[in-house]
């Protein structure tokens, strides 16, 4: 008999729902957690697979050395590299695109990569206007790789413990 | 009284309550269903013929793209596969993690699929609640694999890397004063393991709040009760797993029933329902959360006192570290012969399943001895319970579709692959 009174008045005072309305009232006066993107950040890992970029080492020199490791290892074969011998007699390449329409990002070509020149960097937010915009031809990841090569020498070094 | 004829809808593809791609062709008397007709396909990408042309390593990236909501327990399943057919020693601690992360990412699923389920029936609050969390949740994927949702972390022999010592921290701008910063970075101080103790720590309160806004809530009721009922014997029949097979009453969690990795030795329960309908799947799926959130404390404990390897030192299956290549011959020969060939599986089958969020997701794998699998098959636990659609949806209204399209938690990555 109490039960079915006690139910009674839950369902007729609306006590549930009054309940749920304290827990959102209770959101509504907190402090907000959203993020305003894009002024505000998100933390970024060193891990962070993002665009890509080819490093130098400090002397300017280019770090790829063509062995075509990442092009091997890459799932959704977005790598396509030719190579040739340099007039000092190195092995360099003399094409390495990239095409970001087939890359996956699943970060494969950086652990190949047996000199850390083919990297991702921590960059999320690029765009294309053009066609043919989405192969990072060489030229383009050397400057992606000398504009950021203090956060990704950061970054690798972030990380180098546990590779 | 007038010869009312029975009308057909097409409902979805492009439904936001569809979930994805499904399209249902639904035959109708008046609000009534009176047959309903999935159609898939719509998402269909060739993952599994696609694995036959590379090695093996190459897939798992292409695994996470299967239930794009719960990452890497798809990755689990895979790599399972090629260590039993290969029979690679793994060690301890890769084992507890991959436990953590299989946690993780089945609150991650079960977070997903409440705040969409919740907003499909009509509580938009749910939703933002439960993507609050996710955030957490995807912070500690993108520490350790390094994106937030295609991890591409589990390795046969392993994981990827071991867990971060630090995690990264919120940055002072312009927008964002030091101050506020500081507070947003206060429980990123320490490693990974601390962020995901103290999000262990807050999360029951969380799932407390869930279950205040729709547990006892009359809509929520009037919305799932006695909706999509599904008698034990009837699931069985229909190939259902993971918590609609639980929703039903029946206790079978490939966790319990065939262990693997170290869930014999981590404590937790089984919940189940009682009455098979959308009400009791959610009632299982709320609990399940807290169970995975005692696990994830349970390997967060292990994880603190035991270091060690994460990756097998088999180096003709997972490739040496990076300090070995540059310094040793034979270190750079197998980095080169994994990262070019890959490794080669001795020649026959394998099926190995695991306690997906969804259910049971089994991975059939073939090997004719090369470095390519010669098949892969895919049980993705979605297909069998979209397969029931017809039969839980006939005699319901219209609108109820949507609250047994949510209780399925269809996710058509998987359906489709």
């Amino acid at each position: 008999m109490l039960a079915k009174i006690n139910l009674y008045l839950k369902s007729f005072l609306f006590l549930e729902l009054l309940k749920g309305l304290s827990v959102t009232g209770r959101y509504f006066f907190r402090r907000k957690f959203t993020i305003q993107y894009p002024e505000q950040k998100t933390p970024i890992s060193p891990r962070f697979r993002g665009l890509h970029a080819l490093r130098r080492y400090a002397n300017g020199e280019e770090r790829c050395i063509a062995c075509k490791l990442c092009e091997a290892v890459c799932p959704a074969l977005a790598i396509t590299i030719e190579s040739e011998q340099r007039e000092d007699g190195s092995r360099r390449t003399t094409r390495y695109d990239i095409d970001l329409f087939k890359c996956i990002y699943c970060g494969f070509c950086e652990e190949a990569c047996p000199v850390d020149s083919i990297v991702e960097t921590n960059v999320f937010e690029y765009h294309f206007e053009n066609r043919g915009e989405n192969i990072m031809t060489k030229e383009k990841l050397l400057e992606i790789g000398d504009r950021y090569e203090a956060q990704l020498a950061a970054d690798k070094a972030a990380d180098a413990p546990y590779r | 009284m007038p010869d009312i004829k029975n009308y057909t809808l097409n409902f979805g593809p492009q439904h936001p309550a569809a979930h994805g791609v499904l399209r249902l062709v639904l035959e109708m008397d008046g609000e009534v269903i009176e047959r309903a007709d999935p159609h898939i396909g719509l998402l269909h990408r060739g993952t599994e013929k696609l694995a036959e042309t590379k090695p093996y390593n190459q897939t798992i990236g292409y695994m996470d793209r299967l239930d794009y909501v719960s990452m890497m327990c798809n990755e689990h399943g895979y790599v399972l596969a090629i260590e039993k057919l290969l029979g690679v020693e793994i060690p301890e601690r890769a084992q507890y993690i991959r436990v953590m992360f299989d946690e993780i990412t089945r609150i991650l699923n079960h977070l997903m699929w409440i705040g969409t389920h919740a907003l499909d029936v009509g509580a938009m609050t749910m939703f933002l609640y439960a993507f609050r969390e996710r955030e957490d949740l995807m912070d500690m994927y993108e520490a350790v694999s390094g994106a937030r949702m295609h991890a591409a972390y589990y390795r046969p022999g392993g994981v990827a890397r071991d867990l971060p010592e630090t995690m990264p921290q919120y940055l002072e701008s312009r927008w964002r004063s030091k101050k506020e910063a500081d507070r947003l970075n206060q429980n990123r101080q320490g490693s990974l393991l601390d962020f995901a103790e103290d999000f262990v720590r807050r999360f029951p309160g969380y799932v407390d709040e869930y279950e205040t806004l729709l547990t006892d809530n009359r809509i929520w009721k009037q919305r799932t009760v006695d909706i999509g009922v599904v008698s034990p014997e009837r699931a069985y029949q229909l190939g259902f797993t993971g918590p609609m097979l639980r929703g039903s009453g029946v206790e079978w969690d490939i966790r319990k029933k065939q262990p693997y990795e170290v869930y014999d030795r981590v404590d937790f329960d089984i919940p189940v329902g009682t009455n098979g309908d959308c009400y009791d799947r959610y009632l299982v799926r709320i609990e399940e959360m807290r169970q995975s959130n005692h696990i994830i404390k349970q390997c967060i404990d292990w994880l603190r006192g035991n270091p060690g390897l994460v990756l097998t030192d088999n180096h003709k299956v997972a490739p040496p570290r990076r300090e070995e290549i540059k310094a040793d011959m034979e270190g750079l020969i197998h980095h080169f012969k994994l990262f070019t060939e890959g490794y080669t599986l001795p020649p026959g089958e394998v099926y190995t399943a695991i306690e997906h969020p969804k259910g049971e997701f089994g991975v059939y794998l073939i090997s004719d001895g090369a470095n390519k699998p010669y098949r892969v098959k895919v049980r993705a636990p979605g297909f069998a319970h979209l397969s029931s659609m017809n039969e839980m949806a006939q005699g319901h209204m219209l609108a109820d579709v949507v609250a047994i399209i949510g209780t399925q938690d269809i996710v058509f990555g998987e359906i489709d692959r």
